[in-house]
């Protein structure tokens, strides 16, 4: 039976961990990850989780231990953050390469310089491109259910793709709240033990992996990569009802709402979409018509899907929690080309851009009615149409700090 | 070169390589081979021993292999040890096999941790002196007074020395060897195998190519350089010291130094100072043979 317990983000990930049954966990503790790695210790230790744990000495090593051990044929973990996950980058490309279904918790944090140890999207935005899904979580319940979720998802043959499942630092990772565990046996049922079913490195099938590969067929192991993020959110639909009749909680690659008949949408990603939703709820009973749209699924993007709803408004104010500098936010960049071909009929939204939350700057109602404010202004051409993100919560000192 | 046509020897590599002519890198791959047999994964890093893991659709070894990141062979390799031994495939030998850039320059601290935790991964540095495979720059195991291409009036510090520190921090075993002695390379790769955690052999693999000398040359050349004491052969199980090729006359360093062409920049006092290293070098281990 599963049992509900106050835990925060941080215990939720790695209690996701445990139920996953993952064998090897390789580990290396960075603010504000390292609750995770230290609960996985004690479970392993208090034989609650019947798992190998490497205490590596750097997150590079970290991940290529993860492969390593992915490529033996367990089901491997490891989880990072800010400076950890750059460290890792140059390796994050491999596991992605080399078809690893790896979860990687990344606990956001914003990256130096200046240095910080509070959240934003900076660390993770980094990964975008590396071919791993990207999965952003609003609360501890659904960093649970997304490590389990996303072994599903990553070792679906039609994927093979590792997983991140990032979770605000702080904002999440040591906010506790309600959690419904779900029991072993539940999510027995629902994960399989890990078959490999792709590169494995056995004597008994030898294989050579990861070599170096000539312009005659690297494009083509890349379009390979392509199709199986094309898949994956097909996949991701699939797991989700999967998930929803075994555990009763439904998981979209966004979720929406009030947006039915929503004149301003507003975008955000992971903590700060409690908030939005909230304001959203008051000045409905205002009267006013506006909607809100948690993304949850940011790799692949899932485009198509959210032109349909975004649409239909007048104004999409998207929110980034990372600076983009020299361009838009990367968020409100992937939403702005969504609505291209409805932008071209002359009926598309106006999106605006808004810069908040950096380096663990609280995203308050207030800020988020601000938002809204311009975004209506922009709707009703009071606003110079701008291709520069707005740095809404900006200190009037800002330049003198 | 009786071992090159015994076709015995080297048959888990396959033939028809692209390594250079006279490569020891290659010698010292198809020896390990030999000893381990075929329930083994190798781990490369990009390097010269890349060749032997593959290219696009084609690969030399007869075993399961994995191109690592460069600093990261030991890492991938403690994963991979571990993984297998949850699943119960204990007996498989993994093997790191890496050059001496990918583990005492940008390898050293994957390589440190990996010993320190203790995972039984046998790790061998094949130390052709620089980065080989992208066209012989100096790393950290480069001789002084060596030209390179980053050191084109030659190195003007002393290579370091990677297994006295890897010693210093304990591991189970622990050898140097050379490409001139092979049967004291295959018994010590026999030791490593049946060690109960990491082990780490640093053989001394001369390049025709990057040292400049005729690529018949490559097994004299490595002879000399065991026979001026400037690379000295032991081994140390559980960090007790024993040379296991101990040299009685001395040859001088000037001679080895003649033989390649990498050295005609050194200045005398370069080359006094190698004769230096090498008499002190050797004299400072046989002691801590005897004090044990």
């Amino acid at each position: 039976m599963a049992k509900r317990k106050a835990m925060d983000g941080n215990a939720a990930a790695a209690e996701g961990a445990r139920l996953a049954r993952v064998q090897v966990v390789a580990a290396y503790p960075i603010t504000p990850q390292t609750p995770i790695v230290e609960k996985l210790a004690s479970f392993i230790d208090e034989q609650k989780l019947a798992a190998r744990y490497i205490n590596v000495e750097s997150e590079h090593s970290a991940l290529c231990a993860t492969i390593g051990a992915s490529l033996a044929g367990t089901r491997a973990f490891t989880a990072t953050a800010s400076a950890g996950l750059a460290l890792m980058h140059e390796i994050t490309g491999v596991a992605a390469g080399c078809r690893l279904p790896i979860v990687m918790p990344i606990v956001n944090r914003a990256l130096p310089s200046p240095w910080s140890l509070w959240c934003d999207h900076s660390d993770s935005m980094g990964e975008r491109d590396q071919g791993w899904l990207q999965i952003y979580t609003e609360n501890a319940q659904e960093a649970l259910d997304f490590i389990i979720f996303s072994y599903r998802l990553a070792e679906d043959e039609r994927v093979l793709l590792p997983v991140n499942v990032c979770l605000d630092g702080f904002f999440l990772s040591h906010t506790s709240e309600a959690v419904i565990v779900p029991s072993q046996e539940e999510v027995d049922n629902f994960l399989p033990p890990y078959e490999p079913k792709n590169l494995v490195l056995d004597p008994l099938d030898p294989m050579a992996v990861n070599v170096l590969t000539s312009p005659a067929i690297f494009t083509e192991i890349k379009h390979q990569h392509k199709v199986a993020m094309d898949n994956s959110l097909q996949v991701f639909k699939e797991v989700s009802q999967q998930f929803q009749e075994n555990f009763g909680r439904q998981y979209g690659l966004f979720e929406t709402y009030a947006c039915n008949d929503a004149e301003i949408i507003i975008v955000s990603m992971g903590t700060m979409s409690g908030t939005v939703r909230h304001l959203v709820k008051k000045m409905r009973k205002e009267g006013q018509k506006v909607g809100a749209l948690k993304l949850t699924m940011f790799r692949p993007f899932p485009g198509r899907e959210l032109a349909e709803i975004l649409g239909k408004a007048q104004g999409v104010a998207v929110i980034d929690r990372s600076a983009g500098l020299g361009s838009l936010g990367p968020l409100a960049n992937e939403v702005r080309s969504s609505l291209y071909d409805t932008a071209n009929s002359n009926q598309g939204p106006v999106v605006c851009n808004y810069v908040a939350g950096l380096g663990g700057r609280d995203v308050t109602e207030d800020t988020i009615a601000l938002i809204i404010k311009e975004t209506v202004q922009a709707v009703e051409g009071n606003l110079k149409k701008s291709y520069e993100s707005r740095w809404i919560d900006l200190l009037e000192e800002a330049e003198s700090i | 070169m009786n071992i090159m046509q015994n076709q015995t020897r080297g048959k888990h590599l396959f033939h028809g390589l692209t390594s250079c002519e006279g490569c020891a890198m290659e010698l010292v791959a198809r020896t390990v081979l030999d000893i381990l047999g075929t329930n083994t994964v190798v781990l490369t890093p990009p390097s010269c021993s890349a060749i032997l893991t593959g290219f696009s659709r084609e690969t030399g070894w007869h075993v399961p292999s994995f191109m690592a990141n460069l600093e990261a062979v030991a890492s991938y390799a403690s994963g991979l040890r571990t993984g297998l031994e949850v699943l119960g495939k204990d007996k498989v030998n993994v093997v790191g096999y890496a050059g001496d850039g990918g583990t005492v320059d940008i390898g050293l601290q994957a390589l440190s941790g990996a010993i320190e935790r203790g995972h039984r991964i046998i790790y061998i540095c094949y130390d052709n002196e620089a980065y080989m495979n992208t066209g012989i720059q100096r790393s950290g195991a480069t001789s002084l007074g060596a030209w390179t291409t980053t050191t084109p009036g030659g190195k003007p510090t002393q290579r370091k020395d990677v297994p006295q520190m890897l010693l210093a921090q304990g591991i189970p075993y622990l050898a140097t060897a050379s490409t001139a002695y092979i049967d004291d390379l295959a018994k010590k790769v026999e030791k490593a195998k049946n060690t109960d955690g990491p082990s780490y052999i640093h053989v001394h693999a001369p390049c025709a190519t990057g040292w400049r000398f005729p690529a018949h040359k490559t097994i004299d050349i490595a002879r000399m350089a065991v026979q001026t004491g400037l690379w000295v052969l032991y081994e140390a199980v559980d960090g007790r010291l024993k040379i296991t090729k101990e040299i009685k006359n001395f040859k001088p360093v000037e001679d080895y130094v003649k033989m390649q062409k990498r050295f005609q920049k050194a200045t005398p006092e370069m080359i006094m100072e190698l004769q230096r290293f090498a008499t002190e070098g050797y004299e400072k281990l046989a002691e801590r043979v005897e004090n044990v």
